[in-house]
């Protein structure tokens, strides 16, 4: 008998102009379109109550889009129950079944897609293989650590085969060292079975790590979608720039466009970057804490007013003429002291520039 | 692939209930037969011809009972749409019209044709005469109303409601059928009775005549010493037992939760003797001891060399039975709220520099005042509703609970004032529950969150530790007492004249014969007991089984009307089974359901009076189980039934077991509905104590009441050991789901 395997039959997933409302007024998901192609890791990435989770509660059938259609692969699945969608879940409590052993939660959802008992049976052990669990099919999930049943509920998802493979913030219950090993096997296992997944997490830098793009979401709406790259080096906006790593916002004044290059002022210091589009006149900068430059020659002015050691480097907190900034150096061994006059300039790449808002 | 049921062209349920429609119509008796469908007689005695026995389909093929033949319609329908997928909305729209005109078309001749012909004056003045009448309905016509019933579910899921989820519509519409026909419909039917005139017309004069009556509202006792209206005596009982049980429930407590008292698992296994203990056990105890000749009476009145009296029948004596009764249940309610206090709250009161007693005063006991209200509302419904003990002891003071059973049985034999007592006494439950619920449900303060809170409660403070201690002492002295008084007296020849020692009560009782024929049960009381044990054992799974699905639909899904549902199905705690037994009577006596004097009457009334027991075990073991561990099932593909019974009741089991037990031995100790429903054939145990105590023959009632309480301490006692063993044999799963 040929051993069976776990395979995907991964496929896309669109919104069109979906909006899901609560009790009459409260707007969870506000009119949006996203297409999820196939095969490719998708984060919904936001604050909470940015509707990310509900997205893919939408996805899941758990709750019911109140307009717009969603569509897996070729079929209209809009008004479809949970029960009739080809999508499992994995939950952040993982969810998984007290009373049943591992075996029997993995080949729980097989019982109801027609296999046979014994056929069930070895589809959910292949799955237990893939997770690296092999012979932990007759404990108790209570029996299992935190990521091993955090693996249990990934193989009862994985051995559907669904179209979409869902995550609710998989690793918010693991402690901090095992979720670097999880989000790896995650990406791993998704990338080897080409499976279509879509992952909701709040933590930017797991979704830095693990996606292919990232849904940023803000107040029910899509702020900005894009590779990790893209997001972190080019946000469209403030909100974004924030959220994704830490940024500082500057005021400056574009002095002068030339091509797509954009010659800025910050006090004395000037600055030429991609203008993106922008005319001359006031403007942010968003530039990351690493991209901020002490003792730059013909920088800005400033003043060191805090000094942190963090191990692997220095942080510091400097005031400027329009407020506080943050950065970092690598320098750990000549710190420069609180009240020390420093100035501040800009690294030639990383900052950009943003429309003032 | 996943298969997706709403494409398929097969619906399994569906052809089962059209089905099931079709045995009703063709295979089952269709009006209801006298000595019940199990014993099976009528298969042999003409069936199916016979117009007695026959299936609707019968009685239409001999020409009888011609208006059953549009029940026809609906029942081919739905073959039409049978293989059509659920999306195409013809099939929709078939099942839910014929669904709803068959049910519809059902309750309308059933109400419209009785025993005398047309029910209804118009309907006579619309159709001429009919020299035709049909009886209660049978299991033909039940097993057809179901089918209806859920045709009409169906089609409603296939439009979409709650996600075209087959199982959850079904199951609401079939808690709000049989609720609205269990619950409502006998309340309606009373409320109506109310308004009847001699003459069978309707008036509203009738009913105000009752209503304003002097012996309902007098007002004579404050002014010249005469006797008050019922309602009052009621009203001012209720009052006083809600505000003592409260008080004693509070005093006991504070000495299980912050007192160094030793022997605390003992006070919380008191709290066990009222769920054990007949209504009426503790007021047959308190005539032993302060009777006419009652062992403290005459003692008292010896040692002073006067004359013993009657004081205890009336007010003292139910007031101190009543007490003696619910203080367990004002203890139960304020145990949890004196303990979901968070301990925190009290530590960060003592680091901000208050000492013990202003700690209570100023946090602890404004937290816990939405459970002190909460307890008394409890108490005063429980007073109201308390049928048992006003029997025994009443004396001269009436109240309501037994005035609505002496308007029944009584040589008044009054309906009309029966179902207007009823009516009040439902007033002042509802009243009480309605408060309950609404002012008190939006107040509470305790919360546990499940966050770990390391505190540990301060312990009382010195000037209140005293008097609690005492009163706790004394009362606990005195309850243990009155349970002895039971134990003894079921022992003792005759109570104050012959005191010597005798189990000849419990041979009297419970004597069994060997002879060749097996064993015989020669004991009077065995056959009320073994009527009570199968009434009861039918009835608790039912309970548990209506209990849980409505707790499950309640805790675990939306819908539109959710409020009044949950509402409507916890409302029969608030109705005092006397005003059950009165409308159950008053409903259930005519067609189209005529029900009194079977057994089936008495399980349906254990099933509707204990259904709230079996709610509130449901949801509050429900709300344990994280909703992600039924949405992962529904997300593996299994649909809301599958989730229900493969996931949600195997975790369910203390639950199920608790609710079973509870049901079962609600049931064995009910008194109230029970007295009027009961009949020569299907008698219950306290009904028959209650028979033997108004003869004077407190020996062998008494006795038969303890050996109840022993059967009962024996199921609690299994449930607490099935249960231990249950959640030993699941091990600890509290870091799942959570």
């Amino acid at each position: 008998m040929v051993k069976p395997r776990i395979g995907g039959k991964a496929a896309p997933v669109s919104f069109r102009n979906v909006s899901k409302v609560y009790g009459g007024d409260v707007k969870a998901v506000d009119d949006v379109s996203l297409e999820v192609e196939t095969g490719k890791l998708f984060t919904l990435l936001g604050p909470s109550g940015c509707g990310k989770t509900t997205m893919l509660r939408m996805i899941a059938g758990l709750e019911m889009a109140t307009e717009g259609r969603i569509q897996i692969g070729d079929k209209d699945v809009t008004g479809l129950p949970a029960t009739d969608r080809d999508v499992s879940m994995v939950f952040q409590s993982y969810a998984l079944f007290p009373h049943m052993n591992v075996l029997q939660n993995v080949s729980y959802g097989l019982g109801f897609s027609g296999f046979k008992k014994a056929e069930a049976a070895e589809r959910a052990t292949a799955g237990l293989e893939l997770v690296g669990l092999s012979g932990y099919g007759d404990r108790l999930p209570s029996e299992l650590s935190g990521g091993q049943q955090q693996r249990v509920a990934v193989a009862r998802a994985l051995v559907l085969e669904p179209q979409v493979l869902l995550f609710d913030e998989p690793l918010s219950n693991l402690d901090a060292k095992l979720r670097r090993q999880v989000r790896e096997e995650i990406r791993e296992i998704q990338q080897n079975l080409g499976l279509t997944v879509v992952y909701v997490t709040h933590d930017q830098e797991e979704a830095l790590a693990v996606s292919d793009r990232i849904v940023v979401m803000r107040n029910a709406s899509i702020a900005q979608i894009g590779t990790p790259r893209e997001l972190y080096d080019a946000p469209v906006d403030r909100f974004v720039a924030d959220f994704i790593g830490e940024a500082n916002l500057l005021p400056c004044e574009v002095v002068d466009i030339r091509d797509d290059e954009a010659e800025i002022a910050i006090g004395p210091y000037r600055h030429v970057l991609a203008s993106r589009g922008l005319g001359t006149g006031t403007a942010t900068l968003a530039a990351r804490p690493s991209r901020v430059v002490l003792d730059a020659p013909g920088g800005f002015p400033a003043e060191v007013t805090k000094a942190t050691y963090v191990g692997s480097r220095m942080e510091y907190t400097i005031e400027a003429a329009f407020g506080p900034l943050f950065a970092v150096r690598e320098d750990v061994d000549h710190p420069l002291p609180v009240g020390r006059k420093v100035t501040v300039g800009l690294a030639a790449t990383g900052p950009v520039l943003l429309p003032r808002g | 692939m996943r298969r997706v049921t709403s494409e398929a062209t097969s619906h399994p349920v569906l052809i089962f209930w059209i089905i099931a429609g079709w045995v009703g119509f063709v295979v089952l008796p269709w009006y209801g037969i006298e000595d019940g469908i199990f014993s099976f007689d009528w298969l042999v005695d003409g069936f199916p011809f016979d117009t007695d026995y026959a299936p609707a389909a019968f009685l239409l093929g001999q020409g009888e009972k011609l208006w059953l033949a549009p029940l026809i319609a609906p029942l081919i329908a739905p073959w039409l749409v049978a293989r059509r997928p659920k999306t195409d909305p013809l099939y929709a729209k078939v099942l839910i019209l014929s669904g709803a005109f068959g049910f519809g078309w059902l309750i309308a001749q059933g109400f419209g044709i009785g025993i005398r012909g047309w029910s209804f004056d118009w309907l006579e003045a619309l159709f001429g005469p009919l020299d035709d009448r049909q009886f209660g309905m049978g299991y033909g016509a039940m097993l057809l109303a179901a089918s209806f019933l859920f045709l009409f579910t169906q089609g409603i899921a296939a439009r979409g409601a709650i996600n075209g989820d087959v199982f959850v519509v079904s199951a609401i519409g079939g808690v709000i059928a049989i609720v609205a026909t269990f619950v409502f419909f006998p309340i309606a039917k009373m409320l109506t009775a109310a308004f009847i005139t001699e003459e069978g017309g309707y008036s509203f004069g009738v009913f105000a005549g009752k209503f304003f009556d002097d012996r309902l509202w007098g007002l004579d006792c404050l002014i010249n010493g005469g006797r008050c209206g019922v309602a009052w005596n009621s009203l001012f009982l209720a009052i006083l037992v809600g505000v003592l049980t409260t008080a004693l429930g509070l005093v006991f407590a504070l000495v299980v939760t912050r007192s160094g008292f030793r022997y605390k698992r003992l006070v919380r296994a008191l709290t066990v003797l009222p769920i054990i203990t007949p209504p009426f056990v503790i007021g047959l105890a308190l005539i032993l001891l302060f009777g006419l000749s009652g062992s403290v009476n005459v003692f008292v009145a010896d040692s002073f060399g006067v004359q013993p009296t009657r004081w205890l029948y009336g007010l003292p004596g139910i007031l101190i039975a009543q007490v003696l009764a619910f203080t367990p249940i004002a203890f139960l309610v304020l145990i949890g709220v004196v303990e979901g206090v968070s301990p925190s709250m009290e530590e960060a009161a003592q680091t901000l520099r208050a000492n013990r007693w202003q700690v209570f005063r100023t946090v602890t006991l404004p937290l816990i005042r939405p459970g002190l209200a909460n307890a008394f509302l409890l108490g005063f419904i429980e007073s109201m509703a308390d049928f048992g003990n006003p029997l025994v002891l009443g004396g001269n003071y009436d109240v309501l609970s037994t005035e609505i059973f002496f308007a029944i049985v009584g040589a008044q034999y009054d309906q009309g004032r029966a179902a207007v007592l009823a009516l009040v006494l439902l007033g002042f439950t509802l009243g009480a529950f309605y408060a309950q619920r609404f002012w008190l449900g939006k107040k509470s303060y305790t919360t546990v969150s499940g966050k770990g809170d390391s505190g540990v409660h301060p312990l009382m403070p010195k000037r209140l530790s005293l008097p609690v201690l005492a009163i706790a002492g004394l009362w606990g002295a005195f309850t243990i007492v009155v349970y002895g008084m039971i134990l003894y007296g079921s022992v003792v020849e005759l109570w104050g004249v012959n005191n010597t020692l005798t189990f000849k009560h419990y041979v009297t009782a419970f004597s069994v014969r060997l002879d060749e024929e097996g064993i015989r049960w020669t004991g009077s009381a065995w056959d009320s007991f073994w009527t009570t044990i199968k009434i009861s054992a039918i009835a608790a799974p039912l309970t548990a089984a209506v209990g849980l699905v409505t707790a499950y639909l309640l805790t675990r899904q939306s819908f539109a009307g959710k409020n009044a549902f949950e509402f409507g199905t916890m409302l029969s705690f608030a109705i005092p089974g006397t005003v059950i037994g009165v409308s159950y009577i008053l409903a259930f006596n005519v067609p189209p359901i005529e029900l009194t004097g079977t057994g089936l009457i008495l399980v349906i009334s254990f099933i509707f009076r204990n259904m709230p027991v079996g709610v509130r075990a449901g949801i509050a073991s429900m709300s344990q189980l994280d909703k992600s561990l039924d949405e992962s099932s529904l997300t593996l593909g299994a649909n809301s039934w599958q989730t229900f019974r493969k996931v949600i009741l195997p975790l369910l089991r203390p639950a199920i077991l608790a609710a079973l037990v509870y049901s079962f031995v609600r049931a064995m100790t009910a008194i109230s509905a029970v007295i009027f429903l009961v009949s020569a054939q299907y008698d219950m145990a306290t009904s028959y104590i209650i028979g033997r105590v108004e003869n004077n023959d407190y020996g062998l009632a008494i006795a038969y009441s303890t050996a109840l309480i022993f059967v009962m301490l024996a199921a609690v006692g299994m449930l607490q050991l099935l249960v231990g063993k249950t959640r030993i044999g699941r091990r600890t799963h509290g870091n799942v789901g959570g």
